[in-house]
């Protein structure tokens, strides 16, 4: 869907949420044995108002317990302007991710516009390791009450006002002067600029460009049309996928937009080829869904009937996940030292050698595994059936239950490849709250992948 | 090495309710259904009976906890009573504590009481419960027919058969449960089918459609032991005395093993080698006359043959099509219609199993009756196949 009728819009499936999105983002760049000295979460749909969601990204990321974790919660630009506070002020390194799943009334315009989607970026001293990708020339940022939309924190949706007034009264006139002190300070003239971010509808970053002379730059159209505006986690996308195909000695300029706005200046020092390939991959990946009603059910925007045996009790014993909550959240299974089975659960025991007190943590989600057996069960309740789980066999000689993740129908087979995703696994409608773990989702040999 | 319990306590009274969607009954209507026909069997007075055992599975659905539902429901005389369940498992374990009161000299008559309420839920299949709160974190929602399902893909692909050749004998053996079924008027499906029909039904989890999963019913089942000494001395005739009881649960090495390729009951081995060895039995085909197991669903009763022993590996695709298991083969199995067609109200099952057994060693199954039986196995297989308790069971004629 499109404002003019085309293009598509991603969103998330019903076992996804902006801090899942958040897990698969920073999973694919950030590594757990070199923890980042911080990590923030910008979002507007964070799915917990005082739980440390970052936190729980953190864990998901296996991040090591001293890494400090902030959400950046209650602004669409959340994440640049803390982009350029950090660039202009933070030594160490540290993890940004940008992720939201904003849903839209059905019907609206918003409904139109809006995607769902995640990004994430490391800041801090390049080494040999992380060479240098970017570097920030200048930034600045400009705080105005311009209620273009609104959300209040007791509702789903975004009361959107007159797109014209928005692009006119708003965007358009705040933007220009920004941008012209970003190049001063620099010493740049617009025409030097390569590639330009602006979270907006395509069309009004092409008017933006026209109103700054930047006609020349290239712009991130292709999300418009592949994912649609994804709030926070906009700008953020859209800097990966410059980043993802800039030359050398490029220029990009970002903005950031909602009551206010920032705009950053950078220099490109290499092309990050990893993200330009995870950004093309991502982009055509996803499971093409032409029912809307199937797409209102999926992100619960219509009340669907999941009969009595949806009322079962997901109530979460919080202390017995505490007392294992590493090993669920990261998924840390156990290496046993004595006669190398690795195994999930952890337990003081070997499952194989039975000896006790041999098992060390081991991580378990960076693995692949294969479907050693498998069923589609139409009787269990899930809010897109049929739930489909079986046993994962995984290199060490684990075998683990598990329900998967993205399969369609008839997909599955046996000694099919596997690998882990971090999804919702259950939620409890009658406490308001939902629990993860780890789901095989499919290697698809198009690279496709769940 | 423990000597066991073989031959030395006799089976003196059973008795079964009809087992089905019983709307007009509750739990204690069924158990008093169940008892009247075993009381009525063993010849005594209910107040002779020193101890007894309930097995309940689904305990909030049904009778609530304890051993009070039963205490209640036959007014027994403040009777000893314990309340046991080790899931489908569980009817066999109440037996199995009777048993041992009386083999060990504790108790002169010791009763075993099975009974399941399923039908109150509302809904179609069995109750959702929970598997523990740290399992509950992170192992499936998942229902019966989709664990056992995974005994079908991962069965296939270790002996590289097709699938259409497994299901075709599972089609084979639901088929053969409805035949026997319609011999049983307890029977709670009393339906003949083809095995078209069961290759052509809604699938419920894959791949298993609805006419490879047993019924989910209501029912009681019970047993009245005492020592053989006792029942001789009663002047019992065709006396039905256990040979063996063995029970074996997993402790999660399935579940966490990739050596466990999925395709077999590691249990079910265990607790038939543990019997056959209590019982004396040296060779089970020849030696057995029936037998019970727990065809929960048509891949578990096609798997287990080969893990009781009865069929080689690999072998029980064919030897099931070949009709070794029917009603008129070399080893009769479910001849009442088992969990397919009886029906399956958990903490009844191992209980109705032996009521099989019983009837048939002293000639009074009826219709089904078999030529001259004079040893029955029973089994049960409680949980999934990657994590579950099997029960096996030996029944024979005194002079056997």
């Amino acid at each position: 869907m499109s404002l003019s009728g085309r293009g598509q819009r991603s969103f998330a499936h019903w076992d996804e949420d902006s801090l899942t999105m958040a897990v698969e983002a920073g999973r694919q760049f950030v590594n757990p044995d070199a923890s980042p000295d911080t990590l923030q979460l910008a979002s507007t749909s964070l799915p917990f108002a005082d739980r440390s969601n970052s936190g729980l990204v953190g864990e998901a990321l296996n991040l090591d317990s001293s890494c400090r974790t902030f959400d950046l919660a209650g602004s669409r630009r959340s994440a640049t302007t803390w982009l350029a506070q950090c660039l202009s002020e933070a030594n160490g390194t540290h993890v940004l991710l940008a992720s939201d799943c904003v849903d839209a009334k059905p019907g609206s315009e918003s409904e139109m516009l809006l995607g769902h989607a995640a990004a994430g970026l490391m800041l801090g001293p390049a080494d040999d390791k992380r060479p240098l990708i970017a570097h920030c020339l200048a930034s600045r940022s400009m705080h105005e009450d311009f209620v273009d939309q609104y959300r209040m924190t007791d509702q789903r949706f975004d009361y959107r006002l007159e797109s014209r007034w928005i692009r006119d009264a708003g965007t358009r006139k705040q933007l220009g002067s920004l941008i012209r002190e970003v190049l001063k300070e620099a010493d740049k003239a617009a025409p030097d600029i390569d590639f330009l971010v602006v979270p907006a509808s395509d069309s009004i970053c092409k008017t933006i460009a026209r109103d700054n002379a930047l006609e020349k730059a290239e712009r991130p159209s292709v999300l418009e049309q592949k994912v649609g505006l994804c709030a926070a986690a906009q700008s953020t996308l859209g800097l990966c996928w410059v980043l993802g195909r800039a030359q050398p000695g490029q220029l990009v300029l970002v903005a950031g937009l909602g009551q206010g706005m920032d705009v950053l200046l950078f220099q490109v020092e290499r092309t990050d080829q990893p993200a330009g390939q995870s950004m093309n991959i991502q982009l055509d990946a996803g499971e093409l869904e032409e029912n809307y009603c199937r797409y209102l059910g999926l992100r619960g925007l219509v009340s669907i009937d999941g009969g009595i045996r949806a009322e079962r009790d997901n109530r979460t014993a919080q202390s017995a996940h505490y007392r294992r909550h590493r090993d669920l959240t990261g998924f840390v299974g156990g290496r046993c030292k004595e006669c190398g089975q690795l195994q999930y659960p952890r337990t003081e025991v070997c499952v194989e050698c039975r000896k006790a007190g041999t098992q060390v943590p081991e991580r378990m989600a960076q693995s692949q595994g294969t479907i050693n057996s498998y069923t589609e069960d139409w009787l269990a309740y899930t809010a897109r059936p049929p739930l489909i789980f079986g046993s994962v066999h995984f290199e060490g000689g684990a075998n683990v239950t598990m329900e998967f993740g993205d399969f369609l129908a008839d997909e599955a087979q046996v000694g099919m490849n596997v690998k882990m995703a971090f999804r919702i696994k259950d939620v409890d409608n009658t406490r308001h709250f939902r629990r993860y773990f780890w789901k095989p989702v499919p290697v698809r040999p198009d690279g496709k992948d769940g | 090495m423990a000597k066991g319990i073989r031959d030395k306590v006799a089976i003196i009274g059973m008795g079964c309710s009809r087992f089905g969607e019983r709307w007009d009954c509750g739990p204690d209507d069924l158990m008093r259904e169940a008892f009247s026909e075993a009381i009525g069997d063993a010849g005594i007075e209910r107040d002779e009976i020193d101890a007894a055992w309930l097995g309940v599975f689904f305990q909030e659905q049904s009778t609530g906890k304890s051993g009070l539902p039963l205490s209640q429901a036959l007014r027994l005389p403040n009777t000893p009573v314990t309340r046991v369940e080790n899931l489908c498992a569980t009817g066999t374990e109440a037996l199995r504590g009777a048993a041992y009161a009386v083999a060990a000299g504790a108790c002169d008559y010791a009763l075993a009481m099975g009974v399941e309420k399923l039908k109150d839920t509302g809904y179609a299949g069995l109750p959702e419960r929970t598997r523990g709160s740290f399992e509950d974190l992170w192992q499936p929602n998942s229902t019966a027919p989709g664990s056992f399902a995974q005994l079908a893909t991962a069965y296939a692909r270790k002996h590289g058969m097709d699938m259409k050749d497994v299901k075709r004998a599972m089609a084979h053996i639901s088929r053969k449960s409805h035949d026997n079924g319609l011999l049983n008027e307890k029977a709670h499906l009393r339906r003949r089918i083809t095995e078209d029909d069961v290759l052509n039904a809604p699938m419920v989890a894959y791949p298993l459609g609805v006419l490879d999963c047993c019924g989910v019913s209501d029912g009681a089942a019970c047993a009245i032991v005492t020592t053989v000494e006792n029942a001789i001395a009663m002047g019992r005739k065709d006396m039905v005395v256990i040979k063996a009881m063995q029970l074996a649960p997993s402790n999660g090495w399935e579940i966490s093993s990739a050596n466990w390729d999925g395709a077999y009951t590691l249990t079910t081995r265990l607790a038939a080698e543990r019997a056959y060895r209590e019982a004396g039995i040296r060779d089970p085909l020849r030696e057995l006359s029936l037998f019970e197991v727990h065809d929960c669903f048509s891949i578990t009763e096609l798997v287990v043959m080969e893990d009781l022993g009865l069929s080689e590996a690999g072998s029980a695709v064919s030897d099931v099509l070949d009709g070794k298991f029917d009603i008129d083969g070399v080893l009769p199995c479910q001849v009442d219609g088992g969990l397919k067609c009886f029906g399956h109200p958990i903490g009844a099952s191992g209980l109705r199993m032996a009521y099989e057994i019983y009837l048939q060693l002293q000639g009074r199954a009826g219709e089904r009756q078999l030529e001259n039986p004079t040893m029955g196995m029973t089994h049960n297989l409680g949980g999934v196949p990657n994590r579950n308790v099997a029960s096996v069971s030996v029944f024979g004629l005194h002079a056997a």
